[in-house]
């Protein structure tokens, strides 16, 4: 008896300790969302669970180590106890109800934050190998940013052209996959303005790791500003400066940067005019005729140290003008 | 020189080069007949090596005595090593006897452990600082999906090598109940594993162990030979679990009724259960791939080609391929952990001198989660598009798995208490993975949780929570069992010293290893990339995790020179160094061809420490009836 009076004190200490290192660790990250806050209640909960079990087990099993160690030249057996049924039942039951109880919470947590509000806002999402877009159907605005109002739920509808992507906001804390031939949904309701990331979270392929994009919360009236600015009739862009826009919204980006930096795909910055060595050996000079098969047919010549993973859909997807403004933006980043 | 080429595997090997030429030059002519091009690497490669790896089976020996029945000739078995060769020849080619496939299992299963582990150091090297350092994203991608699969494929051989070695002697059993399908168990995953390394070479794979359609349908070539690699090591799961229910259920010695078994039996029925029933699963949902990719039967593509429209057809389902594959893949973690989990609960009573704490409870919690784990797989697809209908129910059973589970560690500690300790280092090894199973344990329920897993899924904090229950649960009671058993199949005395240092560095760089792994998948540390936001805070965590991880691969080179050198020394381990009381320890060191020259007699319980006068095994007098023939 007087073994369980001192494990149950030290339990009660080694609990104490470890919950208090654990919430003084900072284990989040800073919460953005309204169901992240939800969730972060859960998973705080789970953790003070977490620290007691942990603790109740390793007194119990640093104490025996210690007190109910073979003494030197003792040969002997240890008392011979095969069970007690009622403690079984006891640590059979106990746990069950725990379980429950928490599963319980967790089915309670996800209605309400799948739960619709009246005036959501619908975003659809396209992933893509290796970017993002969002369509405003309300604004009829496209967007390789996304940008999102404080305080108004969004009703996120995420599909994919190619692979399956999922759609992550750390700070947001819930993610959801967004499938190629199925529409799939999340809901969040952004709480605190700043810039995040989305971060692709299911592996996608060579370019997975980069597969990223802004996230800007915004105050609603600098939200609508930006809706403003971008329904406002405009010049229509020509040139290069399509191009620039194109290769925003088809995902262009995702593989090719503009600033020289290493991706998928062939840096865009200073590809113009230069000779390309190509995987078969040969080399190519990179002029329009060059660039523009390049985007309609990517397979066939291919750059030395980039493998083809480039769709093949752009011929059909993008018009004659298009491709041509694309080669045009490309050009403008080649002269520096 | 003449001794080497008559090796099995030496057969074997020479044989699959023919047979993958045979399956080479077998398309290339249809495809020629058809009026095609003779070249295109995919379908020549895939037939290829589909008939290589048979061709590997047909040269090693494996079906020579099925194939003489056909022919009406009898076989009889054979015991000892093959005539007029050295001892050591049998452990390199067809063997019947459970002891010498146990050892190959096992042998094959750390030479595994060693290539998948080498993988990780290089990608953990990769990680330790954010940017990219020296590996690209392709071999990356390639690096870490092989190290998951050649590690599952490690501790499934792991796992045959336990049961082959210890069930039967175990139970009193002279072997195995199908000596030859014992034999062909362990031979498909020569092959298997050959396949998927050679499926690195032919392109490498970037989707990842989990192999999810689309991206495995437009994945690189070696996506091809990993899942055939798999389909043979899943082939020989299902082998393997057919002869150990069988063994255990109808060779148990006299007296061994089944609340008398040694509980590491019980553990490894269980295993089997899953083994033999979930299997198929993976290897269907891989094999449809294989067919997508081969013949264009689009499963899990949701494209539709205009002549299917026009045909009325439906687009294939990318998550029906995660409901096959997580069918078997989610039981198959209890195919990992349960059997050390059975070395767990049959080495804490040795070492503490006390009776196993609720026997009966703890063989029924191994049975109820393999039962229950057969309800779960839905727990990864939370995030995936399945409706709440499915994750809210999926949601309840999956926890309900913490409660058998419970009742192992609330048993195993009052196992120990008011025990008598002694702390060899098997005994530490086992300590080590309660504590590190409790790690892995206790970071699930946050998973189970639908709403905290649509934060926590897909991070490290995932990564963290695996390796701890693949390491409690499979490889510190392994490297436990290792030391363990090391005298009993050798006749050798291990290092000490060495073995307690293996533990002093691995336990707590497993520790740091992972929890630091958890810790940065809260900050936002996704899984299976390459590089990271260095803005995510997390370089130190890395480098450290790093570190923690070349300890461990320190730790174990360190216990495979201890293996090495002891097992080459002359220091000879007494019968049963332990004083233990299952009948293994009561025969001589190293076991005899025949493992019992006398039957085996149960006359008490397994664990009665403490129990004056009590015994478990009694080996009946010379000339009694039943005497094996």
């Amino acid at each position: 008896m007087r073994h369980f009076i001192i494990v149950a004190v030290l339990v009660a200490i080694v609990t104490a300790i470890v919950t208090f290192g654990l919430e003084s660790a900072q284990l989040l990250p800073p919460v953005a969302s309204a169901e992240g806050q939800q969730v972060d209640r859960l998973f705080g909960l789970h953790i003070q669970v977490i620290a007691f079990l942990f603790s109740l087990i390793v007194v119990f099993m640093v104490y025996s180590i210690v007190v109910f160690r073979r003494k030197r030249g003792d040969t002997g057996d240890g008392a011979n106890i095969h069970g007690n049924t009622k403690l079984e039942i006891a640590w059979t039951v106990a746990p069950l109800a725990a379980v429950l109880f928490f599963s319980f919470l967790g089915a309670r947590q996800l209605a309400d934050i799948t739960a619709a509000s009246p005036d959501e806002m619908v975003i659809e999402v396209t992933a893509q190998q290796f970017a993002w877009r969002f369509d405003y159907p309300e604004y009829g605005i496209s967007s390789a940013e996304l940008n999102l109002p404080q305080g108004r739920q969004i009703l996120f509808k995420l599909t994919a052209t190619d692979v399956i992507h999922s759609f992550w906001v750390p700070e947001f804390r819930v993610k959801q996959d967004a499938v190629p031939g199925k529409t799939t949904t999340l809901r969040v309701t952004p709480t605190e303005t700043g810039q995040y990331k989305i971060r692709c979270a299911e592996l996608c392929g060579t370019g997975h790791h980069s597969m990223l994009a802004t996230v800007n919360v915004m105050q609603p009236a600098d939200f609508e500003a930006w809706v403003a600015q971008q329904t406002a009739p405009q010049p229509s862009a020509t040139g290069s400066e399509l191009g620039a826009q194109i290769a925003q919204l088809q995902g262009c980006i995702g593989c090719h940067s503009v600033d020289g930096s290493q991706r998928v795909g062939p840096t865009w910055l200073g590809l113009y005019g230069t000779q390309e060595a190509l995987e078969d050996g040969s080399s190519v000079l990179v002029d329009e005729e060059y660039l523009q098969q390049s985007i309609l047919d990517p397979a066939a010549q291919i750059t030395k140290g980039f493998p083809n993973v480039m769709p093949p859909t752009y011929k059909d997807s993008l018009s004659q003008e298009e491709v041509a403004a694309l080669v045009e933006y490309i050009k403008s980043l080649g002269e520096e | 020189m003449r001794t080497v080429l008559a090796l099995g595997i030496v057969k074997g090997l020479i044989a699959q080069i023919i047979g993958t030429a045979l399956g080479m030059g077998l398309v290339i002519v249809i495809r020629l007949l058809g009026g095609r091009p003779a070249w295109e690497a995919e379908p020549i490669v895939v037939v290829g090596a589909l008939v290589g790896a048979i061709g590997l089976l047909i040269g090693a020996g494996v079906f020579s005595d099925w194939f003489k029945w056909t022919r009406g000739e009898e076989t009889p078995m054979r015991h000892g090593p093959p005539e007029g060769k050295p001892a050591w020849t049998r452990y390199f080619g067809v063997d019947y006897s459970h002891k010498v496939i146990g050892v190959q299992y096992t042998v094959t299963g750390i030479l595994l452990l060693l290539v998948a582990g080498s993988l990780a150091m290089v990608f953990r090297l990769e990680l330790a600082h954010s940017g990219i350092q020296f590996l690209d994203a392709a071999t990356y991608n390639t690096y870490m999906s092989a190290h998951g699969i050649v590690m599952i494929a490690s501790i499934l051989l792991g796992v045959g090598g336990m049961a082959n070695y210890l069930v039967p002697l175990m139970i009193g059993a002279s072997d195995m109940a199908f000596p030859r399908l014992n034999a062909l168990g362990y031979w498909v995953n020569v092959p298997g594993a050959l396949l998927v390394l050679a499926g690195m070479v032919v392109g490498g794979w970037n989707t990842g162990w989990t192999g999810y359609p689309p991206l495995s349908a437009q994945a690189p070539m070696g996506v091809q030979l990993f899942f055939l690699g798999v389909y043979f090591i899943g082939l020989s799961s299902i082998l393997g679990a057919v002869n150990l229910i069988v063994t255990t259920l109808r060779m148990r010695a006299p007296g061994m009724t089944l609340f008398r078994m040694p509980i590491f039996v019980w553990a490894m029925l269980a295993t089997s259960i899953i083994q033999l029933t979930a299997t198929q699963l993976i290897g269907l949902s891989f094999l449809m791939v294989v067919v997508q990719r081969l013949l264009g039967m689009g499963f899990f593509d949701p494209s539709l080609t205009n002549e299917a429209i026009i045909l009325g057809s439906t687009p294939g389902a990318p998550v029906l391929f995660q409901h096959l594959f997580w069918f078997y893949s989610h039981p198959a973690v209890y195919v990992f952990v349960l059997p050390g989990l059975g070395i767990i609960s049959e080495l804490l009573p040795v070492f503490a001198r006390k009776p196993l704490f609720g026997y009966k409870w703890i063989a029924m919690s191994s049975m109820a989660i393999a039962l229950v784990g057969f309800l779960v797989w839905g727990h990864h697809m939370f995030v995936a598009g399945i409706e709440s209908s499915l994750r809210v129910p999926m949601m309840f059973s999956t926890m309900l798995v913490a409660v058998p589970t419970g009742v192992k560690f609330f048993s195993w500690v009052a196992t120990i208490w008011q025990g008598k300790l002694s702390f060899p280092t098997p005994m530490l090894f086992v300590l080590a993975a309660i504590s590190v199973f409790l790690i892995g344990g206790l970071s699930g329920p946050p998973n189970a949780t639908v709403s905290t897993d649509m934060f926590l899924h897909d991070t490290y904090w995932v990564v963290g929570h695996f390796h701890a229950t693949m390491f409690g649960g499979f490889v510190f009671p392994f490297f436990a069992a290792v030391y363990y058993w090391f005298p009993k199949v050798t006749g050798r005395k291990y290092n000490e010293t060495l073995g307690k240092l293996h533990f002093w560095l691995m336990t707590p760089g497993f520790w740091l290893q992972s929890l630091g792994q958890m810790r940065i998948g809260l900050l936002g540390m996704r899984r299976r990339i390459v590089d990271y936001d260095p803005a995510l805070g997390i370089d130190t965590g890395q480098l450290l995790i790093t570190i923690a991880g070349f300890v461990i691969a320190f730790s174990v080179l360190i216990m495979l020179y201890n293996l090495i050198t002891s097992a080459r020394s002359q220091e000879v381990a007494e019968s049963n160094p332990w004083r233990s009381r299952s009948p293994e320890w009561q025969i001589p060191s190293p076991i005899p061809e025949e493992s019992y020259a006398r039957p085996v007699v149960i006359v008490g319980e397994p664990y009665d420490y403490g129990l004056p006068g009590s015994v478990y095994a009694r080996m009946s007098p010379v000339g009694a009836s039943g005497a094996p023939e």
